[in-house]
């Protein structure tokens, strides 16, 4: 059964499906080449394990070259590159880059609270008080920091996972919150 | 003994492993206290407090601080990599730690390596790695929520949050998402699906269904999918069916909520401490 691993060079070990070798994976499409340099350079100065390649035939938007990424740090990448003005046009999953983030929210009344989930993540509201009182799901280690954060604090005064979250959990919790406060406040 | 690797949600707790014991909401270990929450300390707790039913010794826990950046969980990946402290485990549990393929597969090699690899069982973020490493037939339990369990079933979702909306949609029937999964290699040797109705399900289709009692708040309370994983994981530990376990896990978990009259804003060490009660009336329905 375990002879499904294969050791690789440099002691590297690959799954029994070659495709799914960059699957955990992400592109971060620009307009030009000259952001790509820059993002590329930004990244890798602030330690992010990056490189830049030719896009796949999918990805019909922006420059010939992208930049390859973590997908699970896509949330922290894109706030950076925002944050310098650098913010790519498109980002895209290696595995399907026709993927798109989850825009489907489900809503649970439980009569004194409201619970919204997006993807794998939920967050539940005192709708009297607009408190948060629970977050659930999720399985990025961000998770239940997050929970520690928000959990106890009303909508309005919550940190928002958006802006201090790391991962795609912290980037799902962060629309529910989203969806959470387009619901519950004015 | 039963194993447990994943992260607490505190950059400065460095790398630790050991013996872990539970004293009132708390978790010692080598001399660190980890308050009971959601995610890990979660699911120890709900292990350590059903093995007392037992009597048996503590959960050995391999454990590192993150609190989402990744670095906490590639050092722990490394110290397993290298660990020598594989050998004397039967249930080795994988949980909240960052994904990445690369360093799941090396994990995966090392534990290639043992004469008598332990069960594996794999939730959150490593249950995320392993089926993206198209590794999942590896293990043998799988303990997915709705929304994981959605992710499983697309073969081209990379993480849960990029999981396709004709899936992800609630009106698809469990059991046909679960035959997605393993269509496409994407499932465990079990699936144990959390949800209003707890399912055991493996390749062939349900081997048990549980849906009481039922609290409709338990969804919303975070952790509660931490403890069924960490009942479960107990319960094979002492050399339960894993079928067997998972069914009185699901119960067990369900009694446990119930004891602690849950409401949505309840939290998860509420429930923990009711465990041992909630596993020992479930072991002694299922024994008579």
């Amino acid at each position: 059964m375990f002879n499904f691993f294969k050791k690789t060079d440099a002691g590297k070990v690959s799954g029994g499906n070659k495709n799914r070798l960059q699957s955990d994976h992400g592109i971060l499409v620009f307009e030009h080449t000259s952001e790509v340099i820059q993002a590329e350079k930004m990244l890798k100065t602030s330690g992010w394990d990056v490189r830049v390649m030719g896009p796949p035939p999918e990805i019909q938007t922006g420059c010939d070259l992208v930049i390859l990424f973590p997908l699970i740090e896509q949330l922290e990448i894109v706030r950076l590159l925002t944050s310098r003005s650098n913010a790519p046009l498109q980002v895209v999953p290696v595995t399907d880059p026709l993927l798109e983030p989850v825009s489907l929210f489900q809503e649970k009344d439980f009569g004194d609270y409201l619970m919204v989930r997006a993807a794998n993540m939920k967050i539940t509201v005192d709708k009297q008080t607009r408190i948060i009182v629970n977050v659930s799901g999720g399985g990025c280690p961000d998770v239940p920091w997050l929970a520690g954060e928000m959990v106890g604090k009303s909508l309005a005064d919550a940190p928002d996972p958006l802006e201090i979250g790391h991962t795609l959990c912290g980037y799902a919790l962060g629309l529910a919150f989203k969806e959470m406060k387009t619901q519950c406040l004015p | 003994m039963l194993a447990i690797a994943g992260t607490v949600p505190d950059n400065d707790f460095g790398l630790a492993e050991g013996r872990v014991s539970i004293e009132t909401d708390h978790l010692y270990m080598d001399g660190s206290i980890i308050p009971v929450n959601r995610g890990t300390p979660a699911l120890l707790g709900a292990a350590i407090q059903t093995l007392t039913v037992f009597g048996q010794d503590p959960v050995f826990g391999f454990l590192a601080g993150d609190t989402g950046p990744g670095h906490g969980s590639r050092q722990l990946y490394e110290y397993l990599v290298n660990t020598s402290s594989f050998s004397d485990i039967h249930t080795l549990v994988f949980h909240y730690l960052q994904p990445d393929t690369d360093w799941h597969n090396r994990v995966m090699f090392t534990l290639q390596d043992m004469e008598k690899k332990p069960i594996l069982i794999a939730d959150a973020g490593f249950m995320y790695a392993a089926k993206m490493s198209g590794a999942a037939p590896l293990y043998d339990l799988f303990t997915p929520d709705a929304g994981e369990l959605a992710f499983l079933a697309d073969e081209n979702a990379p993480h849960p949050f990029y999981t396709r909306g004709f899936i992800l949609h609630t009106d698809n029937p469990v059991k046909d998402l679960v035959a997605r999964a393993y269509a496409h290699e994407n499932a465990a040797r079990y699936l144990l699906v959390k949800g209003a109705k707890d399912y055991v399900m493996n390749r062939e289709g349900e081997l048990s269904c549980v849906d009481g009692p039922s609290h409709e708040a338990m969804e919303a309370i975070g952790g509660t999918g931490d403890t069924l994983t960490g009942i479960v994981c107990a319960l094979i530990s002492t050399g339960m069916d894993i079928p067997d376990a998972a069914f009185a896990a699901a119960r067990a978990n369900r009694v446990a909520g119930q004891l602690a009259s849950p409401t949505p804003a309840t939290g998860i060490d509420e429930i923990i401490r009711h465990i041992p009660r909630a596993v020992e009336t479930v072991l002694h329905q299922i024994n008579q």
